[in-house]
């Protein structure tokens, strides 16, 4: 939220590097036995995956990093995993839970 | 991925425990005190008292409990909730429970500093409200000198602390025709968030209807601007918009479902399942004083009077949307049918359909509407109360 660079859309590429901003949290709620995203005045309930995915947003592993490493634990083709992880970062940077 | 609306689950089934029908959110109207005035404010007609509001040690018992429920966010208003000069004390507590804590203020009391402290004890975010972006039309909708200044300054600290930022517009027949400029003045301000919130009838809104009220064109041509700007805006700023329902077909499911997401404590510390409850007749309202809120939440008479669908009659009961939207609003069935089990009149197969949209028409239509009531404390009592 942070200057003028904030008021452009950003778009998810390969070599983009997601992270979870300070005021995003990725809690684990041991009561519902699920995780939430905290998100101001919102709370997200992520899928499986979308949870691996956000676990991995540090601002240091890039989009495709994140593909690969799934691609190897699902045993998926990487292609496949890294469109399906641009366009959940897409929509997750559009609702403003991650930067990039 | 699903945002919880605002509940993740709610089951009929005996209870396993607690926190499997917890509530997701705690609004904590801490005080009723504000320096604004305006018309449709959301507080009761009778506004709790400063000498009768709970202490920080009660606010902070209630923020512990809220946690231990399994609440996931707090919301700290108002009134206005930054003239509680303890208000650091209960966010650093909320804060350390492992609530989201959220500050919705009009920020015309709040200082670089004071601002800085709560982020240092870890507020989340901050909600800023306005009038409008004109300035004189502001003063006369919230009876407040300079307000807009203020809060465009309230508005630099939050981007220079890296805080997010919501803007909450209430919209009404006297600013919805500057609702460009309102989206222009968010994104301008960093709002990574708007509200574009038309005003819900209750309360001093109801008070003033009249005077509110906009005209279906009017509501018409907003959506567009909100649609237009949502597009353009993707990406930048989120929009959250809140439509007038006198205009709809279907009711809101209001609070999403009575007492099933979200409990309300007022500044004397009654639990209410929202903050209009109040209005409704026949129930019994448990203070945080005397009972624990996981009791409240899972037991309390006002809680369990309209949870779920068995309270439902004609066409409610066995309606396909009886689950979506829950028959709608119980206060707003009470204020103008006079029955609270009615269906809300915002649904077309209310009875009183007809007539609820004949109101919102006719007073709209009003070239010169009449003057507001702004929100006051009723002025003997308030003199005796300082």
């Amino acid at each position: 939220m942070s200057g003028e660079g904030h008021r452009t859309r950003v778009i998810i590429v390969p070599a983009s590097k997601p992270a979870l901003p300070p005021h995003i949290k990725l809690r684990h709620d041991p009561g519902r036995g699920r995780w939430h995203v905290l998100a101001p005045e919102r709370v997200f309930e992520p899928d499986p995956i979308a949870i691996e995915i956000l676990k991995r947003c540090d601002g240091v592993n890039s989009v495709e990093e994140i593909a690969s490493e799934l691609a190897k634990e699902y045993n998926a083709p990487l292609q496949e995993i890294l469109t399906d992880t641009i366009s959940m970062l897409q929509e997750l940077s559009d609702k403003g839970v991650i930067r990039a | 991925m699903n945002e919880v609306a605002p509940m993740e689950q709610f089951s009929e089934k005996p209870l396993v425990e607690a926190c499997a029908r917890a509530p997701v959110g705690l609004l904590a109207e801490l005080t009723h005190r504000c320096p604004l005035q305006c018309p449709y404010c959301s507080n009761p007609l009778e506004l709790d008292r400063v000498n009768s509001e709970l202490t920080t040690a009660e606010w902070q018992d209630v923020m512990r409990q809220a946690a231990d429920l399994g609440i996931l966010q707090i919301h700290l208003s108002g009134g206005e909730p930054t003239v509680r000069k303890d208000l650091e004390d209960i966010v650093e507590v909320a804060a350390k429970a492992g609530l989201y804590t959220n500050l919705i203020t009009a920020g015309v009391t709040l200082t670089r500093d004071r601002l800085k402290r709560l982020k240092d004890l870890g507020l989340d975010h901050v909600q800023l409200s306005i009038q409008d972006v004109d300035e004189a039309n502001a003063e006369k909708i919230s009876a407040y000198k300079n307000g807009l200044a203020k809060k465009r300054e309230v508005g630099k600290w939050v981007r220079e602390f890296e805080m997010p930022l919501t803007i909450n517009a209430p919209i009404h027949r006297h600013n919805i025709e500057n609702l460009p400029n309102i989206i222009d003045f968010a994104v301008e301000m960093g709002a990574g968030r708007i509200e574009v919130a038309n005003i819900q009838y209750y309360a001093w809104a109801l008070k003033n209807r009249a005077s509110l009220m906009p005209t279906r064109a009017q509501v018409l041509k907003s959506a567009e601007i909100v649609e237009e700007a949502k597009e353009r805006l993707k990406g930048i700023m989120v929009f959250d918009f809140v439509v007038p329902d006198y205009y709809a077909k279907t009711p809101k499911p209001c609070m999403g479902g009575w007492g099933r997401g979200v409990m309300n404590v007022t500044p004397q510390g009654r639990v209410l399942p929202c903050h209009a409850a109040e209005s409704v007749p026949g129930l019994e309202f448990d203070n945080v004083k005397d009972r624990r809120l996981a009791d409240i939440w899972l037991h309390g008479q006002a809680f369990e009077k309209y949870r779920g669908t068995s309270w439902m009659k004609e066409p409610c009961r066995g309606c396909p949307r009886a689950e979506i939207d829950f028959g709608g609003c119980r206060c707003q069935a009470m204020a103008f049918t006079g029955d609270p089990t009615n269906t809300d009149p915002a649904c077309k197969l209310s009875p009183h359909h007809l007539a609820f949209v004949a109101a919102a028409e006719a007073e709209s239509g009003v070239a010169n509407p009449p003057p507001f009531v702004y929100r006051r404390m009723s002025p003997a009592k308030a003199t005796a109360a300082e």
